[in-house]
């Protein structure tokens, strides 16, 4: 019972698709939309981090590292939007964001 | 062995705390697995041999990123009930669309092979982690060839704090503030006023 590239890409696809899931269902609440998409960024690190261990390349992880640091300033601004919006309509359900008639 | 067995531990809680992370009440609840979560895949990163992406993690996710979801949380005042109505409404769809995309994704997982001169071609080899280990390799590699790319990410965190103070950031009237130049153009004679009081007087 070896570790295959295999095993880790099943484990980051299953958690990609319970991240876009987690979009599809909780379409109101904006915080949970957020929170999966971070879920769905640490499957595709997972997977960069896979390929660059069975591949043995070190430029997956520095990826990888790029691609945490652009998460970490997303979740950042999504927040910071939110605290915003919040103050100014007393709301965040995604079906009042709709000032910009997008 | 054992690694096989912590891998399945790791990847079995991260993806049952990914479930309760997208499928519990409270939002609270959420943002305490969503930090289980990332633990468990600083625990998978750790095994496929990342170190200090693993630690990063932790730091990162634990201890900034799940902190602000839990504060913004707790901050806003909103009916969270409220929010989740339609929640059973579109969970057939979403799983019938979540089971496709599934499937899909693991065919395409498990059908994958490498070139046998993929692995021989590899752009920074990893060196052997007895004598080098991981952080060091990463920062060798990492303030050497990607310095550029290492500076552009630190412009993105800058953008990305200076974007995030500015929209929460605002002025309420009734505060009174320090104004710092008034204070050191103060002189002697618009701070003080010398009185003669008369004996037995008053003012």
């Amino acid at each position: 019972m070896t570790l295959g590239l295999a095993h880790y890409l099943s484990v980051a696809a299953i958690l990609f698709t319970l991240g876009v899931l987690g979009i599809f269902l909780n379409r109101k609440n904006v915080i949970v939309i957020l929170m999966s998409v971070e879920l769905i960024l640490l499957a595709v690190n997972l997977n960069l981090v896979a390929f660059s261990h069975f591949l043995g390349d070190l430029v997956g992880q520095v990826f990888a590292l790029f691609v945490l640091t652009v998460a970490a300033a997303e979740a950042a601004i999504g927040l910071a939007i939110l605290v915003a919006f919040f103050r100014n309509r007393g709301s965040i359900a995604v079906e009042d964001i709709n000032v910009m008639k997008g | 062995m054992i690694q096989a067995l912590f891998f399945y531990l790791f990847a079995a809680i991260t993806i049952a705390s990914a479930v309760m992370v997208i499928s519990s009440r409270n939002p609270v609840h959420s943002v305490l697995f969503l930090i289980l979560a990332f633990v468990n895949a600083a625990g998978l990163f750790m095994l496929a041999g990342a170190e200090f992406l693993a630690l990063l993690l932790i730091v990162v996710y634990v201890g900034a990123v799940a902190v602000l979801f839990l504060f913004v949380v707790m901050m806003l005042d909103v009916d969270f009930v409220e929010l989740r109505q339609g929640f059973m409404q579109y969970l057939p769809i979403g799983m019938l669309v979540g089971l496709i995309f599934l499937a899909e994704l693991l065919m395409v997982a498990g059908a994958w092979v490498f070139a046998p001169e993929a692995t021989a071609t590899a752009t920074a080899p990893i060196p052997d982690p007895a004598q080098v280990s991981n952080t060091l390799a990463l920062g060798q590699l990492l303030y050497t060839r990607y310095v550029y790319f290492f500076q552009v990410a630190g412009f993105v965190l800058l953008v990305a704090m200076i974007g995030a103070i500015t929209l929460t950031l605002r002025h309420r009237a009734y505060v009174r503030r320090q104004n710092v130049s008034v204070q050191v153009a103060r002189t002697r004679a618009t701070s003080i006023e010398v009185k003669h009081v008369e004996p037995g007087r008053g003012l």
